[in-house]
C-alpha cells in the first residue's frame, strides 16, 4: 500500500513542481519588467504599476485563482448572449473557461511577479548613488554600471527575501488543488475516498519537506559563494 | 596657464540658492584648499565642476577647453562638451569602492571595461590586461598598498579603504583631483595616512582641489586657499593670507572654531 501510494503522490507531485518551476521561470523575469515599471519615472506608468501591484498583494492568493479560473468563462458565456455585431463584444464571446493547469500558472506567474517586484526593487533601491556617482566619475556607462558594478550586489542582498518567497512558492502550489488541479494535495486526498485512508493526506508533508529542505541548502550555497563581499 | 578655469557658477536647487556665482582658477602642478562650514557648498562645487552636478549657470574650463557652458542651450552639444570632463578625477568622502572587487578589481575595472572598446582588444587581450593589472600595481604601490592586492574592501582599515579609492582615481591618469573631506569618515588614527598619501602626490606636482577641516594640512599642503560662505567665495590667497591672517571677519570667526 505504501508503494501505491507513494507512487501515486509522486504523480501528484510532478504536476507540483511543474507548477513551482513554470512559475518561476515566468515569474522572476516578469518580476523585474514591473519593478522597473514601479521605478519608472514616467508617473501614469509608475502608479498603473503600483496599483496593479497593490491589488494583487492585497488580495488572497486563493480568490485570484478562482477569479482567474471562472471569470473568463463568465465573460465568454455573457458576450453570447448579447445580440450586437460589437467587434469587441464578439472577441468576448471567443472567451472560454481556461484550462485548470494554465489557470493555476496564470495566477502563480502574476501573483509572484509581483512579489517578486517588490523584492527586486527594494534591492534596487537599497544601492547607494555614490556607488553609481563612482561609476561615472571613472567614466563608466550606465548598463557598464548597473551589470558590472550594482547587479551583484542587488542580488546578494535580495537573496535572503527571495529565498523566503520562493519557499513559500512551494506550499503555494497546493493552493491550486482550489480549482482542482491535480497536485499533489489532490492525490494525496484522493485516499480518502478510495480507501478511507487518511495519512497519505499527512504524508504529503514529508514532499514538502524534501522540497523546501533542498531549496535552503541551495540557498544557503549561493549565500555562502556571496560572502565574500559586504554590502 | 590655468588648467581649471570657473566663471560666475550658480547653482539653484529648486528655490534654494547654493551656489551664488563661484570664480576662480587653478594653474598647473597647484593645489587648492576649500574650507568653509557644513553646508557653504563646497560638495555641490566639486559636483558641478565635474559633472555630478548640472550647475544652473556660469561656465567651466578644463584645460583650456569648456566644459560647461550655461549659455548652450543644444543638448547635443552640451554633452559633447561635457566629455572632456573625463580630465577630473574624484576621491568621496565615502570612498565608494565597489565591494565585490579586490583592491585591484577595484583599480583595473575602469580600465578593463574602457579598454574593450580598443580597436586591437581581441588581438591583444593578454597583454592589454596584464598591461592594465601593471598600472593598477604601481599606483596601489604608491599609497603603500602593494601587499593588500587580494584584499576585498571589507577586508581593509577605513584608512586603506580610501587609498584605495585614490588609487583608483589616480589610475584612470586624471589632469586634477577632487578630494571631497577624505579623511572625514575616518577616525582620527587614520587620517594621518591619507593626509601623508595626499602630500606625496603634491611633491609629485598634480593639480588638486581639496575639500578639508583639516586645517593645518591645508596650511601646509596648498598654494592657495578659497573660504566659503552660504555659497561664495569670501576669501581667496595664500595659506598665509587666507588661515594665518585672515581679513573678512567671517574668515576668522570660522577659524576660530577650530582653535583648540
Ligand atoms: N541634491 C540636493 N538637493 C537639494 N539641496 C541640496 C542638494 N545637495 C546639496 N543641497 C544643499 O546645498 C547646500 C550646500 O550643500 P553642500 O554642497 O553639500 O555643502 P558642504 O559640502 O559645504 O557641506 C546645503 O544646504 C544642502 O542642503
Ligand atoms: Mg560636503
Amino acid at each position: 500500500m505504501f508503494l501505491t501510494v507513494t507512487q501515486a503522490l509522486l504523480e501528484g507531485f510532478a504536476t507540483t513542481l511543474e507548477l513551482f518551476i513554470m512559475t518561476l521561470i515566468f515569474a522572476l523575469p516578469l518580476g523585474l519588467i514591473i519593478s522597473f515599471g514601479s521605478m519608472s519615472k514616467i508617473k501614469p506608468i509608475k502608479w498603473f504599476v503600483r496599483t496593479f501591484v497593490w491589488i494583487i498583494r492585497g488580495t488572497p492568493l486563493m480568490l485570484q485563482l478562482i477569479i482567474i479560473f471562472y471569470v473568463p468563462g463568465m465573460v465568454g458565456m455573457w458576450a453570447r448572449d448579447q445580440e450586437t455585431t460589437n467587434v469587441f463584444i464578439e472577441w468576448l464571446a471567443t472567451w472560454k473557461v481556461m484550462e485548470r493547469f494554465s489557470a493555476a500558472l496564470v495566477s502563480f506567474v502574476i501573483n509572484y511577479a509581483c512579489y517578486f517586484s517588490e523584492i527586486y526593487r527594494g534591492g534596487i533601491e537599497s544601492i547607494s548613488k555614490g556607488q553609481y556617482e563612482a561609476c561615472h566619475v571613472l567614466g563608466m556607462s550606465k548598463p557598464q554600471a548597473f551589470f558590472h558594478v550594482v547587479l551583484l550586489q542587488v542580488i546578494k542582498r535580495i537573496i535572503p527575501p527571495m529565498s523566503n518567497e520562493i519557499i513559500t512558492l512551494v506550499k503555494d502550489t497546493s493552493l491550486a488543488r482550489i480549482i482542482s488541479v491535480y497536485e499533489i494535495i489532490w492525490s494525496g486526498e484522493a485516499f480518502i475516498k478510495s480507501d478511507g485512508l487518511l495519512w497519505p493526506l499527512f504524508y504529503t508533508g514529508a514532499f514538502f519537506l524534501l522540497a523546501c529542505g533542498l531549496l535552503t541548502i541551495l540557498f544557503n550555497k549561493i549565500e555562502k559563494k556571496l560572502s565574500f563581499f559586504s554590502v | 596657464m590655468a588648467i581649471l578655469e570657473v566663471n560666475e557658477l550658480t547653482k539653484d536647487f529648486g528655490s534654494t540658492k547654493v551656489l551664488k556665482g563661484i570664480s576662480f582658477s587653478l594653474e598647473e602642478g597647484k593645489v587648492l584648499s576649500i574650507i568653509g562650514s557644513s553646508g557653504s557648498g563646497k560638495t555641490t562645487l566639486l559636483r558641478c565642476i565635474n559633472g555630478l552636478e548640472t550647475a544652473t549657470t556660469g561656465k567651466i574650463s578644463v584645460n583650456d577647453k569648456v566644459v560647461f557652458d550655461s549659455t548652450v542651450t543644444d543638448k547635443k552639444e552640451l554633452k559633447a562638451l561635457r566629455h572632456n570632463q573625463q580630465n577630473i578625477g574624484l576621491v568621496f568622502q565615502q570612498f565608494n569602492l565597489f565591494p565585490q572587487y579586490t583592491a585591484l578589481g577595484n583599480v583595473t575595472l575602469a580600465m578593463k571595461l574602457a579598454a574593450k572598446k580598443r580597436p586591437d582588444y581581441k588581438k591583444n587581450k593578454k597583454s592589454i590586461l596584464e598591461e592594465i593589472d601593471a598600472t593598477a600595481k604601481k599606483y596601489l604601490d604608491k599609497v603603500g598598498l602593494s601587499d593588500k592586492l587580494g584584499n576585498y574592501p571589507c577586508e581593509l582599515s577605513g584608512g586603506q579603504q580610501q587609498r584605495v579609492s585614490i588609487a583608483r582615481a589616480l589610475a584612470m591618469n586624471p589632469q586634477i583631483l577632487f578630494f571631497d573631506e577624505p579623511t572625514s569618515a575616518l577616525d582620527p588614527e587614520l587620517t594621518g595616512e591619507i593626509l601623508k598619501t595626499i602630500r606625496q602626490l603634491a611633491e609629485d606636482n598634480m593639480t588638486m582641489v581639496i575639500v578639508t577641516h583639516e586645517m593645518n594640512f591645508a596650511k601646509d599642503v596648498s598654494d592657495e586657499v578659497i573660504f566659503m560662505d552660504d555659497g561664495v567665495i569670501a576669501e581667496q590667497g595664500t595659506p598665509e593670507e587666507v588661515l594665518v591672517n585672515p581679513k573678512n571677519p567671517r574668515t576668522k570667526a570660522f577659524l576660530n572654531t577650530y582653535e583648540k
